[in-house]
């Protein structure tokens, strides 16, 4: 059966439909809040508790990159918005033409986080047993890695490696001198599977947000979307502003926050 | 009983919420290479909460829903205010040492076979 806008017998009013779909759509994007809030927390005690490995990870990543798409995101937000707009005014020929734009940003979003991801792969940055935090200082040209990127990153390994066997030592570690690079090699690894874990949770979300996307523009190129009904792109919406949401946390935390001391 | 739920909002105020968030961005990045010590994650955060505000109020009409819409988002945060601000309470308040091997024990750091078979 095919919803069309008008009211059904459990309510009163349309608004009170409309309302009451936003409201169930928040309470499923508040249980998506403590979701991701529960990885955000595990990032949290963990950079407390390893903030120089945490710090010499974070400016592994690649920022231009994080950057661009955090740009890409926000216009996909924008475009996705100007969707719900079209369709609160009866621009039924606007609505799938926003939404293939917002598709298509989100598409870019993915393919750049295919791009870093294999980038870190290359890296023996994969948390694992080829991990390896030096392997780019060591293989500069594997890495790309040359003249003052190289002698920075060479440094910061350096002094994580001296911050970790300074911590070994007041903890009495009989070797403390051996163990700084396995202790930062270990903490690094924690690092990088909050950094994969909850990018990958949230590129989850996106590609489901181009699966529900790719339905609205199949139904939006018929004309199903105006003032009258548009609780689906309105609540899609929704979903796909809650998504950005997470990455304007993301990235500062995951690719900025250490950059001051590099 | 419901205040006229439909407000549009217009393209002119998603457009400046985008540039806003574009301006956030560039800014974002920018400050993260000034040194400002211990501030620095407070000013990332607080440009990451000032840019999800926007995005919440306007993208999401936040500002012009209901207001049971209303509590209902402001639930969810203090929802995840409860798990932030108690958790935190915990881990800083602890001594380092033990906060740090509990969370993850370095397999070199024990001491090595013969050292052990020695005690």
């Amino acid at each position: 059966m095919h919803r069309t806008g008008e009211l059904y017998g459990q309510f009163q009013t349309l608004e009170q439909q409309k309302e009451s779909a936003t409201l169930g759509m928040w309470v499923f994007l508040i249980t998506e809040i403590l979701f991701f809030g529960g990885l955000f927390m595990a990032y949290t005690v963990n950079r407390h508790a390893f903030p120089t490995a945490f710090g010499v990870s974070g400016n592994m990543l690649d920022l231009n990159l994080g950057f661009f798409n955090t740009i890409v995101l926000i216009a996909s937000s924008f475009t996705m918005a100007m969707s719900v707009w079209s369709a609160q005014t009866s621009r039924k020929k606007a609505v799938p033409a926003w939404l293939i734009a917002t598709l298509i940003l989100g598409s870019a979003f993915l393919g750049i986080k295919v791009v870093e991801y294999k980038q870190k792969f290359d890296h023996h940055l994969i948390p694992g047993y080829h991990f390896d935090i030096t392997y780019c200082s060591n293989n500069p040209g594997a890495c790309g890695l040359s003249g003052k990127e190289l002698d920075d990153e060479k440094k910061e390994i350096k002094e994580g490696i001296e911050a970790e066997a300074n911590e070994a030592k007041k903890r009495g570690a009989p070797n403390p001198e051996e163990v700084g690079l396995t202790a930062l090699n270990a903490h690094a690894q924690l690092y990088f599977s909050l950094y994969f874990g909850m990018t990958g949770l949230h590129a989850l979300h996106m590609i489901i947000g181009a699966g529900l996307l790719l339905w609205l523009i199949f139904e939006g190129l018929k004309g199903r979307f105006d003032a009258n009904y548009n609780t689906p792109v309105e609540n899609i919406g929704l979903y796909w502003h809650f998504v950005d949401i997470v990455w304007i946390f993301l990235f500062p935390l995951l690719y900025l926050i250490n950059r001051h001391l590099a | 009983m419901s205040e006229h739920s439909e407000h549009i909002v217009s393209p002119k105020i998603y457009a400046t919420i985008l540039a806003a968030l574009l301006v956030g961005t560039v800014v974002t990045v920018y400050a993260a290479k000034i040194d400002l010590g211990r501030w620095n994650i407070v000013l990332a955060l607080t440009i990451a909460v000032t840019k999800m505000t926007l995005v919440i109020l306007f993208f999401m009409h936040g500002k012009y829903s209901a207001r049971r819409t209303k509590l209902i988002i402001a639930s969810g945060f203090f929802w995840l205010a409860i798990m932030l601000v108690l958790t935190l309470a915990d881990y800083t308040t602890r001594h380092a040492e033990p906060s740090r091997s509990q969370l993850c024990p370095v397999p070199a750091l024990t001491a090595p076979a013969s050292a052990a078979a020695s005690v």
